[in-house]
């Protein structure tokens, strides 16, 4: 909502101006959708009008516009134009020697960390709430990472390789009885798999129909657990999945389990801080995989293909199955964190594989920056740590009053954020590429710089 | 035979409200080449402004049959408007700025504006599923035989009526005014309609404004035809028309309509013969096959790969 496109800065009465035309288009837009509400009442709908809660948001339409366009004149008067694309050698380039251990150490000791600071039972919430669950999607974004960041195939249905990896280790779990750790594996095969199946018919497909046809794909995989109800159970999913074992010790609370071995108290926490250091280990297999993979051929052909298609197909690179590895691999880092997911909950049905769950995920590596490993950690800390923070935030409720529901406003916030990011930095948060082969030295350039072909 | 002709009608009805969205898909991917992910939550949100408006102008003049009518003109009247609103804002904040970015950078845009439409509607409306006052119950019975009777109900003729109408309207607008020639020349070629004193930025904001206007008429239609509508009604249809859209070829109007009449007929079809479980894997399977066998859709033109 630039206020001026030329260089010169405008007026207050401009601005002022600027704002109360958005604020009319807001009042166009909300009087019906916040101005009335709709309310059940015996068999009829009745209309209770709620004109502060109107006003209320129109004043704020009103001065975020203004201050927003405030600080973009300021800006303009300042002569302060944004320049990313200068940006060369990248910040991340040279802090990544100090940054790599460093991370990695703080991961390691965070359960250990966090029951120290929060306490033997306080600990359960952080490592639970927030170290897996925001280990689970770095995993599932680095995976697909492979296939959006380096291989640049949009992939709207990347939560179906998920479900294969979640239901091939909850059907085989508790049809035949077979271990986590055979599973795992056998999970990860399906996925890719299914991966190259689903992949195979769309690989003439390109951008925006690729990823339709991929949203299409990963809906029917989930309309089909649904509705196949002897195969999957349907709706209500499968449950009572067996738990891994670490090297075939259980963790329960009998003679044979964890604690009861190793002479310890019996606690919950063991079998959290045992599945923290599980999805942990997959993630960083997950990490070095795809890094190892840049510097190979079939690496180099990925990124290739997502710079120019048409230049790939020239140079004699095997778009196919450039194209099929890609999503196979993905797909199995996607079933890998299925089958986890299954084990970690216990518990499945279809409803954990909607749409909204692919976007989380694609938001996750493209709100990172596609490429960007970094990127995808930081982008998940903030969605998936920041969504666990709404939960906890009970103090709005003595703002709002007793029904207002923060976690209600999760996925508006996050459809904001994403629409937010792209408008200031398209490339997402880490936006620079490291060339996988130099010449002299490694320079970082700024995505801005790419110009990217077809693919 | 009569339950095959009664699925038809069936078929057509829905077809109508699926060709009257997949217009607006059709028409944002022509003039701008990009897949407008929110507007089947824009005709959702069309869906709304209909049900409040009609709650709203029923609770004052009741529920005769001429108020029913009154009613169902301001609906179409205000909830064009209304939602051409929305969709101007919506090009204005989230995809406007992004013209020419990197290409993947519109398309998150519209799947977070398409997130943003849907919980924003569940939070200031509410989850459950919204019904309006049972109107335009009767029907008319075209054939009999063994009990069976084909029936036409009056609603089912407003919506062939309506969206014959507005299709019509439309389709003089684009042919024939000044307005449709500066749409068609920046879908040909947006650079040089510019240098020959075409605004460029405008006429693709009017065509959101007509895309999300015909989606509101849709989002009355299946306020009449259905008579409920909630919060997550947008995305289903919304793929189904995208599927139209493209069956009938990207960028064609009359292949969107026309897409969108098959795609009501196999739905209903479908339901009939096969499995009602199954009516949305077939749509999306149809969706798939269509994209890759038949990129280019029935009416529309081959696309030429350049470098």
């Amino acid at each position: 909502m630039a206020a001026t496109s030329d260089d010169q800065p405008a007026s207050f009465a401009d601005n002022v101006k600027n704002a109360l035309f958005w604020t009319a288009i807001a009042f166009g837009l909300f009087i019906l959708l916040i101005g009335l509400k709709t309310d059940q009442q015996a068999n009829s709908i009745v209309l209770e009008p709620r004109p502060m809660l109107l006003f209320g948001v129109l004043a704020s339409v009103f001065i975020a516009t203004l201050a927003g366009n405030m600080l973009i004149s300021q800006r303009t008067s300042a002569r302060l134009k944004p320049s990313s694309v200068a940006a060369g050698p990248s910040w991340l380039s040279r802090v990544e020697p100090v940054l790599k251990p460093f991370l990695l150490a703080f991961v390691l000791v965070f359960p250990f960390v966090s029951i120290a600071l929060a306490g033997w039972q306080g600990s359960i919430k952080w490592i639970d709430n927030f170290g897996i669950q925001i280990l689970i999607y770095v995993m599932l974004g680095w995976g697909l990472n492979v296939v959006v960041g380096l291989a640049g195939l949009l992939d709207l249905g990347y939560v179906a390789f998920y479900a294969v990896g979640a239901y091939s280790y909850a059907l085989l779990a508790t049809k035949f009885g077979l271990s986590f750790w055979i599973l795992l594996p056998v999970a990860g095969i399906l996925a890719a798999f299914w991966g190259i199946i689903l992949g195979f018919p769309v690989l003439r497909l390109r951008g925006d129909y690729l990823a339709v046809v991929t949203l299409a794909f990963g809906e029917i995989i989930r309309l089909v657990l649904i509705n196949w109800v002897d195969f999957s159970n349907g709706y209500a999913g499968i449950s009572s999945i067996p738990r891994p074992t670490l090297f075939g010790i259980p963790f329960t609370s009998g003679d044979d389990g964890f604690a009861a071995r190793f002479g310890l108290e019996p606690s919950g926490l063991y079998y959290k801080i045992f599945l923290f250091y599980l999805i942990l280990f997959l993630a960083l297999i997950t990490a070095w995989v795809t890094t190892k993979l840049r510097r190979l051929p079939i690496g180099r052909a990925w990124e290739a293909l997502r710079e120019d298609e048409i230049a790939c197909r020239a140079l004699g690179i095997n778009t196919t199955t450039t194209k099929l590895t890609a999503f196979a691999i993905g797909a199995m880092f996607g079933g890998f964190g299925g089958s986890f997911f299954a084990a970690r909950q216990g518990f499945i049905s279809p409803e954990s594989f909607t749409f909204i769950e692919s976007a989380q995920i694609l938001a996750i590596v493209v709100l990172g920056g596609a490429g960007s490993l970094y990127g995808v950690v930081i982008a998940a800390v903030g969605i998936v740590g920041g969504f666990e923070i709404l939960r906890e935030l009970d103090f709005l409720k003595a703002v709002f009053g007793n029904d207002f529901d923060p976690a209600q406003y999760r996925a508006l916030i996050f459809g904001l954020s994403m629409v937010v990011i792209m408008l200031w930095k398209p490339r997402g948060l880490v936006s620079s590429r490291e060339p996988s082969v130099a010449l002299k030295e490694r320079k970082a350039i700024s995505t801005d710089l790419v110009k990217e072909g077809h693919g | 035979m009569e339950v095959f002709v009664q699925q038809v009608i069936n078929g057509l009805t829905l077809g109508a409200i699926y060709g009257l969205i997949a217009v607006g898909y059709t028409m944002v991917f022509g003039i701008i080449g990009m897949v407008n992910f929110a507007h089947g939550d824009v005709f959702m949100i069309g869906g709304f402004t209909a049900l409040i408006l009609f709650i709203l102008v029923t609770s004052v003049v009741g529920l005769s049959a001429g108020a029913i009518f009154l009613a169902i003109l301001v609906c179409l009247a205000l909830g064009m408007a209304l939602t051409g609103l929305w969709n101007w804002a919506i090009e204005r904040i989230a995809y406007r700025p992004l013209r020419g970015s990197f290409r993947l950078a519109p398309l998150i845009s519209a799947i977070g504006m398409s997130m943003v439409l849907v919980n924003f509607v569940q939070v200031t409306q509410g989850a459950r599923n919204k019904p309006v006052p049972p109107i335009l119950r009767d029907v008319i019975v075209l054939m009999e035989k063994d009990g069976f009777a084909v029936t036409l109900a009056y609603k089912q003729i407003v919506i062939f009526v309506v969206t014959a109408l507005l299709l019509g309207i439309f389709w003089y607008v684009v042919q024939k005014t000044p307005l449709g020639r500066a749409q068609r020349a920046c879908e040909q070629d947006g650079k040089m309609a510019a240098l020959l004193g075409i605004n460029v930025d405008r006429t693709i904001s009017i065509t959101f404004v007509i895309g999300a206007a015909l989606a509101a008429v849709a989002g009355v239609m299946y306020l009449v035809y259905y008579g409920v509508i909630s919060f997550s009604d947008g995305f289903i249809p919304g793929v189904k028309a995208f599927t139209a859209a493209v069956l009938g070829g990207i960028g064609s109007l009359p292949g969107a309509v026309l897409g969108g009449l098959i795609i009501g007929m196999v739905e209903t079809l479908w339901s009939a013969y096969f499995s009602i479980d199954y009516k949305d894997v077939a749509a999306f399977m149809l969706l798939a096959i269509t994209l890759i066998f038949l990129p280019q859709g029935l009416l529309g033109k081959p696309e030429v790969e350049k470098v």
